[in-house]
């Protein structure tokens, strides 16, 4: 990942290899991932940012007004539990619906596969310098642990005295200590399983991101104690990793062809 | 054989300028991503010169009283030092003049404080004819160039040309703006290990990016970003109701009312007065509005914190020291740069 050049890992190389290869060889193709995005399954896109419209279970009703995402890692795994991992990220900007679309340049056999992805980045990816995410101030300080964060997702709520108040959703790798020594309590990057996808030429994969969920399950998140500074907020940043499980899911996958 | 002939006849003799790309500073190569050079107004030698030259040249205005350099001035890091500027006819504008360094990083080619301005090359279209600046027209100051002794010959030495457009004109300047790169202050040799802060100025910057005390990185960037901004639009908290709409002006869209482009913190040690009307005099103004003077609004950004008391109350300590640090930002070397000077 250190070129944001794509490098395969193939746990499998010969998967092209099989013995009846020869007769039926697997076409390389290049899946596009697509991302969309609901609020318990309302489309939202930029067009409804900067309106408070959306009640959260907590109660609250809230905006949104910023929303730009890192995923990363994106694995696919056969039957036979063979893995082909891209080592890639994705900077999903839905505030300027900036790459809400990805294809990795790199190509796989055609098939059926169980897909998953790194929502944010691992430790050892977020370790490296990225002159995009740079380029984008998408840092976190390095008193927190330096690194990246993983979402920025900003708004306003209605609070507790009826007063619109900001909100500042910051998805980080949860961090103690802040200073010269931080430490870190718990990863709070973490795997999206999408399920099984049977990947062709030209196949698209729809990523769903519920946003409700973020406020959902299984902390119903109360926006009048956790709106700012999270960011140096450990059990906070644990409590976002938990409430993200269940953010994202498979929509349809469709095929585009080439004329 | 008479086409081809006449074909050499019109050409320059194989003449081209000589490129001139941008000398990239260190911490920008191995930090941020490659500068934004439009592709039919590549960087000459040439092209360069003639648009210093025409950059501080009172040719450009109605009256010959003023050039760009008149409100863009190299001792104050192509700014000025009115909190708005007067155009040749005594009238003051209503916005502060932009400082002008690292331009080519402007990713989104968004410029002036509203956005307004698409690319370099179009920015530079508008204060020659704007009534309260230059107050000129293109058609006159074209014909006045194409009068001059020498213009005609520095327009074909850069483009290979002696008909001179407003189009060329303004290549040519945005050529020369975006060589003024700022790069060598003292956080810059601290970030490359050739110099030591204080430990003032160290406690600034803790103060700068911590979300619960400054939090001024989410918009003004952080060491891994030397540009020292995300050009992008935020509402501030100046106002609680706008008298200049800012970015919703351009776009015509409400909820972009009162945001303007997050400036540089570059060179603020030269570049006071503050702000897109330039109201606040002073650093410590500047830093005293986000810790105790916001103003709510509709369209308040909301990594602005804590609006209901003000701002973020930081330590009369935490305040000196984030100044201190601020200053460290600053390039002398960038305003004595012979490079930039007329």
């Amino acid at each position: 990942m250190k070129n944001y050049a794509l490098i395969v890992i193939l746990v499998l190389s010969l998967m092209a290899c099989s013995e009846d290869s020869d007769d039926n060889p697997s076409l390389e193709v290049a899946p596009t991932l697509t991302f969309t995005h609901n609020w318990d399954g309302s489309l939202v896109t930029n067009a409804d940012f900067n309106a408070i419209q959306y009640t959260n279970t907590n109660g609250e009703q809230l905006s949104i007004e910023r929303l730009r995402y890192v995923i990363s890692d994106i694995v696919f795994t056969n039957s036979n539990n063979e893995t082909i991992e891209l080592d890639v990220y994705n900077l999903v900007d839905l505030t300027n619906a900036n790459n809400l679309s990805f294809t990795p340049e790199t190509t796989i056999p055609s098939g059926t596969y169980t897909v998953s992805f790194t929502f944010g980045l691992d430790n050892e990816d977020n370790s490296d310098n990225y002159l995009d995410l740079n380029s984008e101030s998408f840092n976190v300080p390095d008193m927190l642990g330096g690194g990246y964060h993983y979402m920025q997702f900003d708004g306003k709520f209605t609070n507790s005295s009826m007063v619109e108040q900001g909100f500042n959703y910051h998805v980080i790798r949860a961090v103690d200590n802040p200073g010269a020594n931080p430490t870190f309590p718990q990863d709070t990057f973490f795997t999206v399983n999408l399920g099984s996808v049977t990947v062709t030429q030209g196949s698209v994969i729809e990523v769903r991101m519920n946003i409700a969920e973020w406020f959902k399950n299984p902390n119903a998140w109360d926006l009048n104690t956790l709106n700012q500074m999270l960011m140096p907020n450990s059990a906070a940043q644990i409590m976002m990793n938990q409430n993200g499980q269940n953010v994202f899911s498979l929509g349809a996958v469709t095929e585009v062809i080439d004329n | 054989m008479t086409l081809l002939c006449l074909n050499c006849s019109n050409d320059d003799g194989g003449y081209e300028p000589v490129p001139k790309p941008l000398d990239i500073p260190q911490l920008f190569l191995e930090n941020i991503i490659a500068p934004v050079i439009p592709n039919d107004n590549p960087q000459t030698v040439e092209g360069v010169a003639l648009g210093k030259r025409l950059f501080f040249d009172k040719i450009l205005s109605s009256n010959g009283t003023q050039a760009c350099a008149s409100c863009h001035s190299p001792q104050n890091a192509f700014t000025d030092n009115t909190p708005t500027s007067d155009g040749v006819d005594g009238i003051f504008g209503s916005r502060n003049s932009m400082p002008l360094f690292n331009l080519a990083w402007n990713y989104n080619e968004r410029f002036a404080w509203d956005g307004k301005e698409l690319s370099l090359e179009r920015q530079a279209l508008e204060p020659v004819q704007n009534p309260v600046e230059l107050h000129s027209n293109w058609e006159n100051v074209v014909e006045r160039l194409q009068n001059h002794p020498e213009y005609s010959e520095l327009f074909r030495l850069a483009f290979k040309t002696n008909t001179i457009t407003k189009e060329l004109t303004t290549k040519a300047i945005a050529q020369f703006e975006r060589t003024l790169i700022s790069a060598n202050s003292k956080f810059d040799r601290y970030s490359l290990g050739q110099a030591s802060l204080t430990s003032q100025e160290l406690n600034g910057l803790d103060v700068f990016l911590r979300e619960d005390k400054g939090d001024c990185f989410h918009c003004h960037g952080n060491p891994n970003n030397p540009l020292w901004t995300d050009n992008d639009f935020h509402n501030n908290g100046l106002d609680t109701t706008f008298s200049d709409l800012g970015l919703g002006g351009v776009t015509g869209d409400p909820n972009d009312n009162g945001k303007f482009r997050s400036p540089s913190l570059r060179n603020l040690a030269f570049t006071a007065p503050y702000m897109h009307d330039g109201r606040f005099t002073t650093l410590d103004e500047v830093i005293n509005h986000y810790s105790e003077g916001l103003q709510n609004s509709l369209t308040i950004d909301p990594l602005m914190k804590q609006i209901n008391q003000g701002g973020v109350q930081i330590s009369n300590q935490d305040k000196a020291d984030l100044k201190a640090f601020l200053l460290t930002l600053s390039d002398p070397s960038f305003i004595n740069n012979p490079a930039f000077q007329n």
